[in-house]
């Protein structure tokens, strides 16, 4: 409002209470971003809040038996690393798992036994006697280690390979593309019918898909399955095809298809479209040279309705394609991996990522037209 | 891979050729059949033409009219017609499945649950989504706020679902990593085993849905906002009344009828709501709605009838709704 520099207070408030409601809906997305591209043991074991701090790992070495002393001197020496050279920080170490906090690192540390133990930040194990060491077996050495955060896209790679998500990527695809396409193209015809055609019926048939908005989908899954069962009996195709999701999905998206395009097109200049019939031009002339290439932004922002809704869709996929046989979608897959992985964040955060991502970045390119077909679309 | 890739893309080519071809092919034929072009006597021409055009209509509009027959308009029919059959849909029982359902536990609670989220979900994604435009209107960064408020709708439930169940996760030995468990570890509680917590876990599955419907609201009621007459606002100001005021009495109420709409539209999605539900919890812990009742009905004890009862019964829930529209719709075309 124009008065609020008059109230720095009252607009600080606003200021913070949007960023703190804009947060509120951010996070949990960023938590699944985050988590997703986290190695799988940080990610089990520390909240993805924690994930730009090192992580503090417990751990439990053993040392190299007595045939890998060497002698210098008088004094028996083994040498050994606990692990790799990288960017991990020794922290301390003891030789019960009681005590992990006994010994820092760097210190040299004499045993119960006389021996000297030293391990440093870096890992390096040195272990010294003044006599031969007699060990057949390994101490165990127990240590606390600093592991910096570290980001991985292996969760992808394992999620796109064995985990089926890549081939339910493509099947997604198969289902949503046909399934956006068919109805636009059918209600485009019906919908300038209801526009600019005269005929008897035309305000029932526009009753009609009006009521149909609100069906719920549910009316129909028992009905329409028990009538592909059926047709698959007669003509021996199979009952859970593509081509019967993508007439299953076209069925319900055309209520709401119709209506948007047939208030979009009813609003078109009318002048137009009289001048052109009067020089002899057939409605299908009409309509392919004229409507369509005027209707373009209403066709857009419910091809993206459509696009988004078929895509996320998960109970027509799970009823007319069925899981298993190779045609399983993302979301059924991902349902899947919720009951069976329950617990493997890492397949999870991926999983789910990829199954966001197109979605994500049709929504985003295309908001204004998303956000145009919401407005017209909400039955005022 | 690529073999899937490239039936898929021959498949989707195929869909979209054979559709496209209908449409093109029977006008051509229309036109070319039904062409007065070769009649000579005016009478003969203009009854030509007048078939010709009679059936054209029917060409547009006879496709979505089979499809919206065949998978909405039939199955509400038959739907009701398997509700008062016996589980294999051979045999007529009256209205013993419905009698079945009212008496039966599952149904009970996924009718309790179904009231609550009608209550909840769509009161607080409404009024979220209110405030949030209310305040990010000529907020400078106000349009990057709505988007990233926005941005769930484009989230599958089922996405968003794995998103708040890792929220929500329960380990109970070592560090939590569920968000909600280190906050209230951090505010000094105990961490809880939230998905299984009655009757909270029922709210915290609302909470998935109303994340995602807030960024609806949002948009809608923004444009609703932003459409209130200026002067009426600038008058307001010049009274001296401050922000919450003109919120509450010049802002809700001019564009309350939208308001409405939002409301209602949510109402809808609401009692279809499966998903979520689905993903989650299946209905266990007292958790269940009628549309995954429905489901397990269907699917998991395969009974058509019981099924086929619970599916009307969120088909009457939505019938006032569609007898209002269809009224309003009416009354706007006469």
């Amino acid at each position: 409002m124009h008065h609020t520099n008059k109230m720095p207070l009252a607009t600080l408030a606003k200021h913070a209470t949007v960023f703190l409601l804009v947060l509120l809906w951010t996070l949990p997305t960023l938590g699944l971003l985050i988590s997703s591209v986290r190695d799988k043991d940080s990610l089990t074991t520390s909240g993805w809040w924690t994930a730009l701090a090192p992580a503090e790992r417990n751990e439990v070495y053993r040392t190299p038996t007595a045939d890998a002393q060497s002698q210098s001197g008088d004094v028996f020496v083994i040498e050994d690393r606990l692990f790799e050279v990288d960017a991990r920080v020794l922290d301390t170490w003891g030789s019960r798992p009681t005590d992990l906090t006994a010994n820092q690192a760097g210190e040299t540390v004499t045993m119960d036994n006389g021996t000297r133990m030293t391990l440093t930040k870096d890992g390096q194990f040195r272990w010294e006697s003044d006599q031969p060491f007699e060990l057949s077996r390994g101490e165990r050495v127990f240590y606390v280690s600093q592991v910096p955060p570290t980001f991985t896209l292996n969760n992808y790679e394992e999620v796109l390979s064995s985990e089926g998500v890549g081939r339910a990527f493509i099947n997604t695809l198969t289902v949503t593309l046909p399934a956006t396409f068919i109805p636009i193209l059918i209600a485009a015809f019906a919908a300038y019918a209801l526009a600019w055609m005269n005929f008897p019926g035309r305000l029932w048939i526009l009753a009609g898909i009006v009521g149909l908005l609100v069906v719920p989908l549910q009316i129909s899954l028992i009905p329409v399955l028990r009538m592909y069962t059926g047709l698959s009996g007669i003509f021996g195709w199979e009952a859970k095809s593509y081509g019967g999701v993508w007439l299953a999905h076209t069925g319900f998206g055309l209520p709401l298809a119709v209506y948007l395009l047939r208030n979009y097109m009813a609003g078109l200049p009318k002048e137009v479209m009289e001048s052109a019939r009067m020089d002899g031009a057939s409605h299908f002339e009409v309509f392919r040279t004229i409507v369509l290439p005027l209707s373009i932004p209403a066709l857009a922002s419910f091809a993206i309705f459509q696009f988004l809704w078929v895509w996320n869709d998960l109970l027509v996929a799970l009823v007319f394609l069925g899981q298993g046989e190779g045609k399983t979608v993302m979301t059924a897959q991902l349902v899947e991996l919720l009951g069976s992985r329950g617990d493997n964040w890492e397949i999870l955060t991926s999983g789910a990522f990829i199954t966001m991502l197109v979605p994500l970045v049709v929504f985003v390119s295309m908001q204004r037209y998303f956000v145009r077909g919401l407005l017209a679309g909400s039955v005022k | 891979m690529i073999s899937q890739i490239i039936t898929a893309s021959f498949v989707i080519a195929l869909a979209i050729g054979l559709s496209a071809l209908f449409f093109i092919g029977s006008n051509y034929i229309l036109d070319r059949f039904l062409s007065s072009e070769s009649l000579t006597a005016d009478l003969d021409r203009q009854r030509r033409d007048k078939i010709r055009e009679g059936i054209r209509p029917w060409i547009f509009v006879g496709p979505a009219v089979l499809v919206l027959v065949v998978y909405l308009v039939y199955p509400v029919f038959a739907s009701l017609i398997y509700s008062m059959q016996d589980r294999n849909a051979d045999g007529f029982v009256g209205f013993a499945n419905y009698a079945w359902a009212f008496g039966n536990d599952g149904f009970q609670i996924a009718i309790r649950n179904n009231i609550l989220w009608l209550i909840i979900v769509p009161t607080m994604s409404t009024a979220f989504g209110l405030v949030i435009a209310y305040m990010t209107d000529r907020l400078w960064w106000g349009q990057i706020a709505r988007t990233l408020v926005f941005l769930p709708m484009a989230i599958s439930f089922v996405g968003a679902s794995v998103i708040w169940k890792f929220i929500y996760d329960y380990k109970g030995s070592g560090e939590e990593i569920g968000l909600l468990n280190a906050v209230v570890m951090a505010l000094g509680g105990e961490p809880q085993a939230w998905i299984s917590l009655q009757p909270w876990n029922n709210i915290l599955l609302m909470v998935i849905l109303i994340w995602i419907q807030t960024g609806f609201a949002m948009v809608i009621l923004g444009a609703a906002i932003r459409g209130v007459p200026e002067d009426t606002l600038e008058a307001s100001i010049m009274e001296g009344a401050n922000n919450f005021q003109i919120f509450f009495k010049i802002v809700i109420p001019q564009i309350f009828g939208t308001i409405v709409v939002v409301w209602t539209t949510i109402t809808i999605l609401v009692l279809k709501i499966f998903d979520i539900v689905f993903a989650m919890t299946n209905g266990q812990w007292e958790t269940q709605v009628l549309a995954n009742f429905m489901y397990d009905q269907l699917f998991r004890s395969g009974d058509i009838g019981r099924g086929s009862a619970v599916a009307i019964v969120i088909m009457l829930a939505v019938t006032p709704v569609m007898i209002y529209n269809i009224r309003r719709a009416r009354m706007e075309n006469q």
